[in-house]
């Protein structure tokens, strides 16, 4: 277990390489490098614009500012170690190579995504602020899904063939061919503004103080749970239901029905914990998919979280912000899989770890 | 008893060898799908209303701009939010409401908005179907591109396997894990999109899922005898995929083709929504919830009647109802193309 929990994670590493590179090349490609697009201001002469693209690296091919970005390690022709040293910086001169070697000691590898552009903190320190707001909203779901998702399913595939199961079916048909950002709008319009019973965005009620109000911030809550939820649910009472119906057939149920067990100690203790286990491969994408993919969701209902942020900041073109988002969601999602598949194997020894 | 319904079916059946009139054909794999596609008939309206959108948006737009008297880009400030005409007409022929009607069409110059008109006092249908030929073609030649791109490098994949197989699946591994809707805002912020454009970005970055399909199933049709029969004929690589194993696939590329379709207009519209999609004024149902987020809380300041909900509804709808046909479709193909799946389901 433990060989394949490691070699999971060094299989992780070539592919966040992968993602690194490719979002880099992404981002870059755009006409126009930062200095351009951010210093409209006529004053800024061509001289101050080119010294302050050498003091950022934009100078410099791509392959050296990718290794810039990523390793935290600059390379330049010549003996510049008095220009470039400055603040954190250390740099050697090799005279082999008539190179000096910088060490910036920033760079992804040592976890640090870089400085946003637009306030000019870290890109960290910004997305761990909204990170409470997307947890928040991603768990809520998340818990939503699975309590309504998984029952809806298991009495579904009970009651094969009935009124119920077909509503439940065609619901869910329809509930992943509506656009969420339409649904959420009805629902705004419907509960927030004709009904006025819920709140139409926002966390919480703005006001002076901003005491933590736990109502108000349930309140806040519902209409955008419910919109995130609402995929999920489609998707997992569609797969439980198969699940349920393929784990009746077999035989420990039989048994289980012919001991006497009541019904719902077959379908729900016996038949429910087997059928639940397919439902962890695609749990773990699900979660990261519910931490990261909030993006509509979250511009919807003005919520302040991370998807939000990442959209703002691709407005702005604050590319570090972006590029470093994303390269934190990507880790999610490969986390995300790989602990999937452990608990998968941890769960049902039948799944040989080859 | 027996002996005389034995002599029954003799000669019934030197009758049915003389008259070939009396045979029935032999049944072909795709004959059976189209029987069985036939008798479904959800599926059947599903496949209506899709074609029925596709016909008054391609064929007949022009025709019924040309009939209400305006194009999909004429603005109007005088006629700004107006309410559908539709049901104060119907009102009006029923002889229930003889005011509301001619007085719309007073404000509108004498053009019947059935929709309502939008913010710059466009008219809703008109866009509504001028919209759909950018959302469905868009949506129906990336799902295109996803086909060609993913089936290729799919088949490649499964078929070589070896190292060959392991360098396309790292490159597709890679690419998953980025979150399909940041790499979308990526691209899309740093171009913003014409229709062209936004077609090769959905396509070019939505195969990944149909490549793994293709690429499981290939794995699969790649072992059984008749490759191997074929092989030993001689017959080559190319041939072999292009002849034996690709067919096999068709089935499951249809399907998730018909499904791809119906996300396809759900993330155009969701990147239109986040500002991201098509730029104004070109009509596409996602375009025209562009600002939808206000739709809701505008008010007549006056009679305090909410105002623009129609252009929030009709849009909506109408995509709703496109992508269920095409997952409903998806489904009903699902059953018709695999007879074996039908008892399971």
């Amino acid at each position: 277990m433990t060989r394949y929990v490691l070699r999971r994670l060094l299989q992780a590493i070539p592919t966040l390489i992968g993602i690194s590179i490719i979002s880099f090349i992404l981002v870059n490609s755009t006409p126009g490098d930062p200095i351009a697009v951010r210093y409209f201001d006529p004053n800024i002469t061509e001289e101050t614009k080119a010294i302050l693209r050498r003091q950022l690296g934009l100078d410099q091919p791509l392959y050296l500012q990718y290794l810039n970005w990523f390793a935290g390690i600059s390379l330049r022709r010549g003996d510049v170690v008095e220009e470039f040293a400055v603040g954190q910086t250390t740099c050697t001169y090799l005279a082999w190579l008539d190179t000096t070697l910088c060490d910036t000691q920033g760079g992804i590898l040592r976890g640090n995504l870089g400085t946003s552009l637009s306030t000019k903190q870290p890109v960290w320190d910004r997305l761990l602020e909204r990170m409470p707001a997307t947890l928040e909203l991603g768990l809520a779901a998340l818990l939503v899904s699975l309590l309504v998702g998984v029952p809806l399913g298991v009495l579904s595939a009970v009651y094969q063939g009935s009124w119920f199961d077909n509503t439940v079916r065609v619901l869910a048909v329809v509930g992943n061919a509506l656009p969420a950002f339409w649904f959420a709008l009805m629902l705004i319009f419907l509960f927030g503004v004709v009904l006025g019973w819920l709140p139409t965005g926002g966390r919480q009620t703005v006001s002076l103080e901003m005491r933590f109000d736990p109502v108000d911030r349930l309140q806040h809550l519902i209409l955008p749970t419910v919109i995130l939820a609402l995929g999920p649910i489609a998707t997992y009472s569609r797969f439980m239901r198969t699940e349920t119906l393929e784990v009746i057939r077999t035989d420990y149920v039989r048994t289980a029905k012919a001991k006497g067990l009541s019904p719902f100690s077959v379908w729900f203790v016996h038949a429910l914990r087997n059928a639940m286990i397919p439902l962890l491969t695609i749990l773990g994408p699900a979660i990261t998919g519910l931490l990261s993919g909030a993006v509509v969701t979250e511009t919807v209902f003005a919520w302040p979280g991370m998807g939000r942020l990442t959209l703002n900041a691709a407005f702005q073109r604050d590319y570090p912000m972006v590029l470093g988002a994303v390269m934190f969601f990507s880790a999610l999602t490969i986390l995300g899989n790989l602990l999937s598949d452990i608990f998968y194997g941890i769960v049902d020894p039948r799944v040989r770890l080859s | 008893m027996s002996v005389q319904s034995e002599k029954v079916d003799r000669t019934l059946a030197a009758e049915l060898a003389a008259n070939p009139q009396l045979q029935r054909k032999p049944q072909t794999y795709w004959g059976m799908a189209l029987r069985s596609l036939r008798r479904d008939r959800v599926t059947l309206a599903a496949m209506g209303f899709l074609l029925l959108v596709a016909f008054l948006s391609y064929a007949m737009a022009p025709l019924i701009a040309g009939a209400v008297g305006t194009g999909p880009n004429d603005t109007n400030p005088q006629n700004q939010f107006a309410p559908p005409y539709i049901i104060p007409y119907i009102k009006w022929r029923l002889g229930l409401d003889p005011i509301t009607a001619p007085v719309l069409l007073g404000q509108s110059g004498g053009i019947p908005h059935w929709l309502g008109t939008d913010q710059l006092g466009r008219d809703q249908l008109v866009r509504l179907l001028y919209g759909g030929r950018v959302s469905l073609g868009i949506a129906f030649s990336a799902a295109a591109i996803t086909l060609v791109v993913g089936v290729t490098v799919g088949a490649i994949a499964g078929y070589f396997g070896g190292y060959v197989d392991d360098l396309i699946m790292w490159v597709i591994n890679t690419l998953v894990s980025i979150p399909g809707i940041y790499l979308l805002i990526i691209v899309t912020a740093i171009w913003k999109p014409n229709p062209l454009t936004l077609t090769l970005f959905l396509g070019f970055l939505g195969w990944f899922g149909t490549a793994r399909l293709i690429r499981g199933n290939v794995f699969k049709v790649r072992a059984l005898d008749f490759v191997t029969a074929a092989r030993s004929i001689g017959a080559g690589n190319l041939r072999i995929m292009l002849q034996h194993v690709i067919p096999n696939a068709l089935p499951i590329i249809i399907v998730s083709a018909a499904i791809d379709i119906g996300v396809l207009i759900l993330i155009e519209s969701a990147l239109s929504f986040l500002g991201l999609g098509i730029q104004p004024p070109q009509a596409t149902w996602g375009s025209m919830l562009n600002r939808a987020n206000n739709f809701v809380f505008l008010r007549d300041p006056e009679t305090g009647r909410y105002i623009a909900l129609h252009l929030l509804v009709a849009p909506g709808l109408l995509i709703t109802l496109t992508v269920l046909s095409l997952y409903l479709i998806g489904d009903g193909l699902r059953d018709a193309l695999d007879p074996m799946m039908k008892n399971t389901r």
